[in-house]
């Protein structure tokens, strides 16, 4: 296989990570020689540089045309519009978690906590181009140690501490299904780069392999990327680890690692079990196994996710069971890329990650702001906020309605595109699956918003505060969750398509 | 031709919502006029659009279509702006008959709620801001010629209402019914979504690209795309007859078609009075247009296979829903299952799949949602100071309301089909249309393809189809609503009026007075100008007729 080997590319590729490396150290300085009162504006500092290399992220320039323009530094990486768009949306996020993080005050003057966010986007940015089998183990470990130690943050709070132990347990058990899956990969073909003519896709494609251990190291790497987008039965993790951790910390997990570890899912699925496709007349078509699989797991798991949803009490249980149920929703988008025209399948992931990225770090700022004010995280307790602060209950609102795929939200477009792909791939059953469960889905989100508008509250008189740099923050990201369902619809979905067609060059 | 009214009327309530979100909490008068001023904006600017409407232009379009395999349907007033190149979904708005009659209904209604609403004391800034942004998802179904759209708009206005029914409803009942209606609601719009976009699919196919636009879609309709036969592989089945009923009647759930209405009677009574108004009067003929277009327009190899047992529904929804009106003793029931009932002529009218069986459904939606708008603001009147709804225990209230009362015998009247009303000039097209049958050429094509039961029932006028039958039932309803109107009129505006029992009755204010005339006057003026709409509505009904028969002959 040939790879790139032009320096400006290579540099190019991995610019962002470049950068970020550079803003981790400079937090690190700063949090070292600036007094404790003054760290809060490490978090801004932090935050406006991750929303800077967002945006030019989007002007990095990609090698076009071939996969061997485009694999760089050695194969490691490769370097198309996929990486780019994921990459893109996971420095969102990480800038709007430094943002939502600095009003809570076991956080806002540790600067350690926005180091650690920045080496986790650090791996999440690299599992989103990794096209190696070592790379791929490598980014997945520096996101999820970085998560480990985040959930765990809060050390003298108890909950913080069980959660980022019990992260920590499952996921390097999670992490040891990934490794097993990779070594046999690895022991039956002899490669780790799984792209190119002697790499591990086109190897298993020839069909010369016996059957046998490919399945149970698909099936490994199956259940290891299902603990990581939380997919049921994969999923127990989830609830404990969002409830307990610090509430940016879940903002972060709950986005950031899931798009990264789709973006991983999609590539990995296409390159190393390439369906008929990406292999024309090849002699062993893997995808009738793997497209069942997961359309299965999709199917668990949104309708696990949805109906345990509905019996929940604690706001962030809530929104971790929904956000089981979102990545439901995202797996139809996995299940149709194998037969979708044009990469859309894989596009129709991509716009829903970046509209769940925005949507969930907005309905988890909202959570922040009341908490502060109010010290409750039960859903009882948001009675009345209509009364109490329109503006937040507004912004959780439109969080909340996007979650639901009600327009003009984005969540609507983003949805209906997952829709349109099940239905493109001819995965009709699924996508009614996926239709019946919205509906179950509504139903919580609206009780939600019931609650915050309709329901009566002894503490109706008392305003919540919301501090200013929260205004701006969650207005910013409710405008921006509106703006993408509306007029930004149309370019993201086009860097969003044009990612799905690159991964079938 | 770019023209941007439409889009004025859609865009002026948005922005009216957003401002009045920006006032302060004790801003109230002001949240009142601005919601006042843009409804009556977009009303002014719809009956613009439905008055200048070209019906003559629209006839010329439609005579070359019926020879013309490529031609486009008449839209007037467009505006279209791609939105998302890659699936095909722009933002093209435009009026044809039908939405011309009902982009006029929902301005009054709207403009003719914000009225009522003013005494509303209870946080009127949100109430206004989330009527306005349902006036906007109404306006937008009607207005939308991209699908998508339709679609966009239709979801944005499930959310509103059920916050206004949730937040401002009758208490008792506000909760449940509120869920109650959203879910119905929302699950046969998506289950019409799936349906949809197999429909989308299919047609790229034969287009060669995606779109959601009526046009393209029409065309692949045209051209046969979704009759092909062997769909799912199996043998005389089709796309169209597939997916006819989870289109049709995933939408005519909201337009309460049985046994789905179990949602509206409940939503209606619980709903604040604008927000009934808006929703009986406005949001069940939505549900009947969606149908009409997506359904019938698109799908006529299914229409005419799944229409003549759809026919019963209609008719069970007419007699059954009168039947339960008389039985209520609760004012607003009364009128709310009064809404089942005369929906169900709309759907009726549409079973007939001939022209004067669509004008008369056309031409009943829009009678239909005056009227009952101006039912439920009589309603709201008298329940607002009576504080009860109970018929027996109401009395003389025409001696208090004067308005009120004649308001209600106007409507009264109309919902009976009384000649010179407009009830009566959308109700006997419906039934000439019933009597008159299935058209010939479609029955006849039709008779090897719908089951044995119906076989000889839907063969031709001439021996004997049974929808000659389904007249004489559906007229029983009529006399069912002449008994219920009159029972209710003489138990809550005549007799003894009580003193002791409510103390201090007045009289109507005057804003409430001129959203009552708004409403009355177009009954009695429709009544003696029908021509004036039913025109309109015909030539926006005739390109479904045409359709039909030049896929299965006239």
């Amino acid at each position: 296989m040939v790879f790139n080997t032009d320096v400006t590319a290579n540099f190019w590729a991995v610019a962002p990570e470049i950068a970020l490396a550079i803003i981790g150290l400079i937090v690190l300085g700063l949090d070292l020689y600036s007094r404790e009162s003054q760290r809060r504006d490490v978090g801004y500092f932090a935050g406006f540089l991750l929303l800077a290399l967002a945006a030019a992220t989007v002007f990095v320039p990609t090698p076009d045309g071939s996969l061997s323009e485009q694999l760089v530094l050695g194969g490691m990486l490769r370097h198309d519009q996929f990486t780019q768009i994921f990459r893109t949306m996971i420095y969102i996020a990480a800038a709007l978690t430094c943002f939502i993080a600095m009003g809570d005050n076991r956080m806002r003057y540790k600067g350690e906590f926005y180091l650690l966010v920045i080496v986790a986007t650090i791996g999440a940015s690299l599992l989103a181009g990794a096209s190696d089998l070592v790379m791929v183990f490598v980014a997945l470990e520096t996101l999820s140690i970085s998560l480990y130690a985040l959930a765990g943050f809060v050390r003298d709070d108890a909950r913080s501490a069980e959660s980022g132990l019990k992260y920590f347990l499952i996921g390097s058990f999670a992490t040891g299904f990934t490794l097993y899956g990779f070594s046999l990969l690895y022991g039956f073909t002899g490669a780790t780069q799984i792209y190119g003519p002697d790499g591990i896709g086109q190897q298993l494609a020839a069909g010369k392999l016996n059957d046998a251990p490919i399945i149970v190291a698909m099936m490994m790497i199956v259940v290891g990327f299902g603990f990581k987008i939380s997919a049921v039965p994969f999923h127990f993790w989830t609830p404990d680890v969002y409830e307990g951790s610090p509430t940016a910390m879940t903002a972060f997990v709950s986005v950031a690692s899931k798009a990264a570890s789709f973006a991983v899912l999609l590539r990995f699925m296409l390159a190393v079990f390439p369906p008929e496709k990406l292999a024309v007349g090849a002699a062993a078509d893997y995808s009738e196994l793997w497209v069942p699989l997961i359309s299965v797991l999709a199917v668990i798991t949104m309708t696990i996710g949805n109906v345990v949803a509905l019996v929940q009490k604690n706001i962030k249980r809530l929104l971790a069971y929904s956000s089981i149920a979102q990545a439901g929703y995202a797996l139809m988008g996995v299940a149709a890329i194998a037969t979708t025209d044009g990469g859309q399948g894989a596009a129709s992931v991509a716009f829903y990650m970046f509209m769940y990225i925005l949507t969930n770090i907005l309905a988890f700022g909202c959570i922040i702001v009341f908490a502060n004010a109010t010290g409750s995280e039960t859903i009882a307790d948001f009675a009345s906020l209509g009364r109490r602060n329109l503006w937040l209950a507004m912004f959780m609102t439109i969080a909340l309605l996007s979650l639901g795929g009600i327009p003009p939200a984005a969540g609507f477009i983003g949805k209906f595109y997952l829709f349109r792909a099940a239905v493109d791939a001819d995965l009709i059953l699924l996508a009614v699956a996926g239709v019946l469960n919205s509906i179950i889905a509504l139903y919580y989100y609206l009780v939600i918003i019931k609650v915050m508008f309709v329901d009566p509250s002894p503490d109706e008189d008392k305003d919540i505060p919301m501090p200013a740099n929260y205004a701006w923050v969650l207005g910013a990201a409710s405008l921006a969750v509106v703006l993408l369902g509306t007029v930004l619809a149309n370019p993201v979905i086009d860097w969003a398509t044009q990612a799905g067609l690159e991964l079938f060059i | 031709m770019e023209s941007g009214i439409l889009t004025g009327i859609v865009a002026v309530p948005s922005f009216a919502a957003l401002i009045i979100l920006f006032l302060k909490k004790d801003q109230k008068q002001e949240a009142r006029v601005i919601a006042a001023a843009a409804t009556l904006v977009s009303l002014l600017l719809s009956a613009f659009v439905f008055f200048s409407y070209n019906v003559d232009e629209a006839n010329a379009v439609n005579a070359a279509n019926r020879t013309d395999a490529q031609g486009d349907l008449y839209f007037a007033f467009e505006d279209d702006i791609t939105w998302i190149e890659e699936l095909g979904i722009s933002y093209h708005v435009g009026v044809d008959g039908v939405s011309a009659a009902m982009i006029l209904l929902t301005g009054l209604a709207s403009f003719a709620g914000v009225l009522i609403s003013w005494r509303i004391d209870d946080r009127p800034r949100e109430f206004m801001a989330f009527f306005l942004l349902l006036v906007v998802g109404v306006y937008g179904v009607f207005v939308s010629v991209d699908m998508f759209l339709l679609f966009f708009f239709y979801e944005l206005a499930i959310f509103p209402m059920y916050f206004l029914i949730a937040g401002w409803g009758w208490v008792e009942l506000r909760e449940y019914a509120a869920m109650k209606l959203t879910l119905y609601i929302l699950v046969g719009s998506i289950v019409a979504l799936v349906g949809f976009l197999a429909m989308y699919f299919q047609a790229a196919e034969v287009n060669g690209f995606y779109s959601f636009d009526f046009q393209d879609l029409y065309h692949a309709a045209k051209s046969g795309a979704f009759d092909d036969p062997g769909y799912l592989g199996i043998d005389g089945l089709t796309l169209a007859r597939f997916w006819f009923p989870s289109v049709f009647i995933g939408m005519a759930v909201l337009a309460g078609l049985f046994p789905f209405h179990n949602w509206s009677p409940d939503g209606h009574v619980a709903a604040p009075t604008a927000v009934s108004m808006i929703h009986a009067g406005v949001l069940m003929k939505l549900g009947a247009f969606a149908a009409m277009r997506l359904g019938i327009q698109l799908l006529p190899d299914g229409a005419r296979v799944h229409l003549p047992w759809i026919v019963f529904l209609a008719l069970t929804n007419i007699v059954w829903g009168a039947f339960i009106a008389f039985r209520q003793r609760d004012f607003k029931y009364v009128i709310g299952f009064s809404s089942v009932s005369h929906m169900g002529l709309v759907s009726l009218g549409m079973a007939t799949m001939n022209i004067t069986g669509l004008t008369g459904a056309g031409l009943q939606m829009f009678s239909h949602g005056v009227m009952t708008a101006l039912f439920f603001t009589c309603v709201g009147l008298v329940y607002e100071q009576a504080h009860t709804r109970d018929l027996p225990s109401l009395g003389g209230f025409i001696y208090k309301m004067p308005l009120v009362g004649l308001a209600f015998i106007l409507g009264g009247l109309v919902s009976m089909g009384m000649p010179g009303l407009s009830g009566f000039i959308a109700e006997f097209p419906i039934l000439i249309g019933v009597w008159r049958g299935v058209p010939e050429g479609v029955a006849a094509a039709t008779q090897g393809d719908v089951p044995y039961l119906l076989q000889n029932a839907i063969s031709t006028s001439s021996n004997g189809s049974y929808y000659t039958y389904i007249v004489i039932f559906a007229v029983l309803g009529i006399i069912l609503t002449a008994a219920y109107v009159l029972r209710v009129v003489g138990q809550v505006f005549f007799g003894e009026f009580n003193e002791e029992r409510f103390p201090g009755v007045k009289d109507i204010s005057v804003l409430d007075r001129i959203a009552i005339l708004s409403l009355m006057v177009w009954l009695v003026l429709l009544g003696i100008f029908p021509s004036m709409m039913s025109d309109v509505i015909e030539s926006g009904m005739q390109p479904v007729v045409d359709l039909l028969s030049t896929r299965f002959g006239g």
